[in-house]
């Protein structure tokens, strides 16, 4: 039953997105909803990646410096370290896990709303692929913009070790910087936006389809803002399995 | 004109809407009425296009809804005006903007003149000073009559209204059935009306359509309602023991007219 279910909302995602992706009835109208989306996604996300990504580089700078005190490692592996946690992993995964979590309920809420209220039948009497005028914007947005909010996350974690190394007496800013600079390999930084690309369609798609298909009320509304989140997280980490296998070896 | 042809709709096995006949005129105010649970929102939503019937024809002027392709059903929605039975307006756009919304998307229309036009229909609604307002900041009543100056705003063919007045007080109630009634009228619109508000049955009924347990039971006009001998109808409509009294006033009158 479970596995029947599955398929079943694979297939009404797969019919919605065959929807999304067809020819905005209005271009000018479609460009305009997408710089929408875009400055509600600056407005709403930059201080909580920014916020998120200090802290946490901070955090990982202390962490290796805690778990590397020794001499078989030389000291500017901490910045190293740091640098490519950010890079891999952080910037890109986590940062979409968190988004998926601000964004993606964000998204499906607002949909799942204008869906209980009638704002969607209204927009199909109308004769407005409703799908296409309001799913095709936030995934365009969501694409064109989270990259960017990884680039960002990464340079203000990275910041946030300097702090570390800058206020405290753990580790030398010029060890910290001289390790930031070795070994540096720059296809990471494009295998982090190649992620987020992907990452970024996961959250945008599925949270909308979680919206745009809710039936009753308040309540579902709710229940599909949760699964929205609950299943772009789980299918953002099976993709981050399958591109770190596919971009890295 | 809408005709509805030998309409059949079931879910899961159980038959909702019982081979329906009807027919709604242009220039007239066509109410569907029936109890909760009788198959008038079905048919509403059969008539619209949200809910495709399992047998029978849909035919608006001679075309056959269920037989349009994409592009004659876009054409066809864009002579619909729908009311909603919430409203349903843009909550992210202001007054102004869910009135220019049609316009914006389905009109070759100059900014300039979609202001106009925006603003005229804001202005038939008697709502002119709420068009920089946002719908959480109007009162119900106000909400349904921009969501009715939306719906006017492309000149439409048919408006259909879904249950206009429902959690509005007796004299919004009243405002709103006028208003549609005059935009009928005026425009010459096909309009249906799915109410069981028995006020706006005896004040704008040009053409009832009784429906009961999916069935059509009774068709007549609100003069014709008042002095009717089915049962099932007037159980239904005469409920109350204020519209039994008028009720029994008009048989009183018609036989002193007799006599």
């Amino acid at each position: 039953m479970p596995l029947v279910k599955s398929i079943s909302t694979l297939g009404s995602y797969v019919t919605l997105m065959g929807k999304v992706f067809s020819i905005p009835d209005k271009w000018s109208v479609f460009f305009k909803q997408t710089v929408k989306e875009i400055w509600k996604l600056i407005f709403d996300s930059i201080w909580i990646v920014v916020i998120i990504s200090v802290f946490i580089g901070a955090v990982i700078t202390i962490q290796m410096q805690l778990n590397m005190a020794s001499p078989l490692f030389p000291r500017y592996t901490v910045g190293l370290a740091t640098r490519d946690t950010l890079l891999l992993e952080f910037s890109s995964a986590i940062m979409c896990l968190i988004l998926a979590g601000k964004v993606g309920s964000n998204i499906a809420s607002e949909i799942g709303t204008m869906r209980v209220t009638e704002q969607i039948d209204a927009l199909d009497i109308m004769g407005v692929n409703s799908a296409n005028y309001l799913i095709l914007p936030k995934i365009v947005a969501l694409v064109a913009f989270i990259p960017l909010l990884v680039i960002l996350s990464m340079s203000t974690g990275i910041l946030g070790g300097y702090f570390v190394a800058l206020m405290t007496s753990m580790i030398s800013v010029d060890t910290y910087v001289y390790g930031i600079q070795t070994m540096f390999v720059p296809y990471y930084v494009f295998y982090s936006i190649y992620k987020s690309f992907v990452f970024a369609f996961i959250i945008a798609s599925i949270s909308s389809y979680y919206g745009y298909t809710v039936k009753g009320g308040a309540l579902e509304v709710g229940k599909a803002s949760t699964n929205a989140v609950v299943i772009s997280s789980v299918i953002i980490l099976l993709f981050d399995v399958i591109l770190t296998k596919l971009l890295l070896q | 004109m809408i005709e509805v042809k030998n309409l059949v709709k079931s879910f899961e096995g159980t038959t909702v809407l019982h081979n329906i006949n009807c027919v709604f005129n242009p220039g007239m105010n066509n109410l569907i009425i029936g109890q909760s649970g009788s198959g008038k929102t079905v048919l509403m939503k059969c008539l619209i296009g949200l809910v495709r019937p399992d047998q029978g024809e849909i035919l608006y002027n001679d075309r056959n809804l269920l037989k349009l392709n994409t592009k004659e059903t876009r054409k066809l929605r864009e002579e619909i005006g729908m009311l909603f039975q919430g409203s349903a307006l843009f909550d992210s756009m202001t007054v102004k903007e869910n009135v220019e919304f049609p316009l914006v998307m389905f009109s070759n229309m100059t900014t300039k003149e979609i202001n106009r036009r925006a603003m005229f229909c804001l202005e038939r609604v008697n709502l002119k000073e709420a068009e920089n307002k946002f719908p959480s900041e109007i009162s119900g009543g106000m909400q349904k009559r921009v969501a009715i100056a939306r719906a006017i705003s492309l000149n439409p063919r048919y408006l259909f209204c879904d249950e206009p007045n429902s959690g509005l007080d007796p004299q919004t109630s009243i405002l709103i059935d006028e208003l549609i009634n005059d935009i009928t009228k005026e425009y010459n619109i096909t309009t249906i009306v799915n109410t069981h508000d028995m006020n706006s049955v005896l004040g704008i009924g040009d053409n009832i359509i009784f429906l009961n347990k999916g069935k059509k039971e009774w068709v007549g006009n609100k003069d014709q309602i008042l002095t009717s001998h089915n049962e099932v109808l007037n159980d239904f409509v005469f409920a109350s023991p204020l519209f039994k009294s008028v009720r029994e006033a008009a048989i009183d009158i018609n036989k002193d007219l007799k006599i």
